[in-house]
């Protein structure tokens, strides 16, 4: 590139620079050109290697110490937090699981007291009882001593039907005369009745037809008789509605 | 034109060969290549002054490089080469806008 011409002036640096390209190479020329392709190819290489090689291979020692340092703090923290999720998604996962166990030990213990109260409708194996009676002899002894024999037999739900209604059986029932007529907490019943009870159809008929039992006593009274029909489904539908207690309310438990 | 021809076969030969920088040069390579694009814009800044000299760009250039690769080096051995070859790049390339500069105010006259 050695320019014999000196001139400075920019109108002229076209001419200069097609000189130069067009000039005979030199010995001096070839030292240039040599250190531009030198500078080419170590520009390309390095190119080339800093794509290549990514992050790392080309970093220091103290970089990447501190780049580890980074890291291995972060991945601390993330350690951490995973132990902090795991734990809270185990004490979800504990809390479900329990949360389900007690609904359904819940519902399960409403189904159980709905049947003992009259609330919901009973089904399942049990007896029929039927007393016919036109002359009305049967009183409120005979039938209250059939409930409590049934009760005694385990009956877990009872209703009685006669002509003027349909009554639960409950803890609560009471049973009176009312002229003639016999009462069932207040709802006054007449002859056809039909008392049905759920339970181990076997023992129920054996406890009504014991000797000198309710079949033997409805049996005595002039004109009445009593049937009992064991049966592997019975329906007791007769509902009650549960009214809230206005005196007693629940004690704490007793600490032991 | 020779010039032309040797920047074509270097960047030729680069990509044929695809060598491999050896790890002890690693370090030193992007600083002397950063060395060496001074030293060409120096160059191309005297030419365009007139004042280019085959001999001081030989020398300049294998100055340079020499320069920038010993303070890295002596940097690695005091541990802050880190520090150092980014205060290379920086002071060069300062060097290589101001030398820019002038060759745009020469062939652009602004």
């Amino acid at each position: 590139m050695t320019d014999p011409g000196t001139e400075t002036g920019t109108g002229s640096l076209r001419r200069r620079l097609v000189r130069a390209l067009l000039a005979r190479p030199g010995r001096a020329q070839l030292g240039v050109a040599a250190l531009c392709g030198l500078l080419a190819f170590a520009l390309v290489t390095q190119v080339r290697t800093a794509a290549s090689s990514g992050t790392f291979a080309s970093a220091r020692t103290d970089d990447l110490v501190s780049i580890l340092a980074d890291l291995s703090g972060r991945a601390d923290r993330l350690r951490s937090q995973v132990a902090d999720l795991q734990r809270n998604a185990a004490l979800l996962s504990n809390g479900t699981t329990r949360d389900a166990a007690a609904l359904a030990q819940a519902r399960a213990r409403a189904q159980t007291l709905g049947i003992l109260t009259g609330t919901l409708a009973a089904r399942g194996p049990g007896i029929v009882l039927m007393i016919e009676d036109p002359q009305l002899k049967i009183h409120s002894d005979a039938l209250l001593n059939a409930i409590e024999e049934l009760r005694d037999a385990g009956a877990e739900a009872m209703q009685v039907a006669g002509t003027g209604g349909v009554v639960r059986v409950v803890t609560s029932t009471a049973v009176g005369d009312q002229g003639s007529r016999v009462t069932v907490d207040g709802v006054a019943l007449t002859a056809p009745l039909r008392l049905v009870a759920i339970g181990d159809p076997r023992t129920l008929a054996t406890a009504l037809g014991i000797p000198g039992g309710v079949v033997d006593t409805v049996d005595a009274a002039p004109g009445a008789h009593a049937i009992v029909t064991t049966s592997p489904a019975v329906s007791v539908t007769a509902l009650r509605a549960l009214a809230a207690p206005r005196y007693a309310s629940p004690a704490p438990a007793p600490t032991p | 034109m020779i010039v032309l021809l040797a920047v074509a076969m270097g960047v030729s030969l680069g990509l044929v060969l695809q060598p491999t920088v050896p790890l002890d040069l690693q370090p030193y390579l992007p600083i002397a290549v950063v060395a060496a694009l001074d030293a060409l814009f120096g160059g191309v800044r005297a030419w365009l002054e007139a004042i280019f000299d085959d001999r001081v760009f030989v020398i300049s250039f294998v100055g340079n490089v020499l320069v920038a690769s010993l303070i890295v080096y002596v940097g690695d051995k005091l541990g802050v080469g880190g520090q150092l070859s980014t205060s290379i790049v920086v002071v060069l390339g300062i060097r290589i806008f101001s030398n820019a500069a002038a060759i745009r105010r020469r062939v652009f006259r602004a």
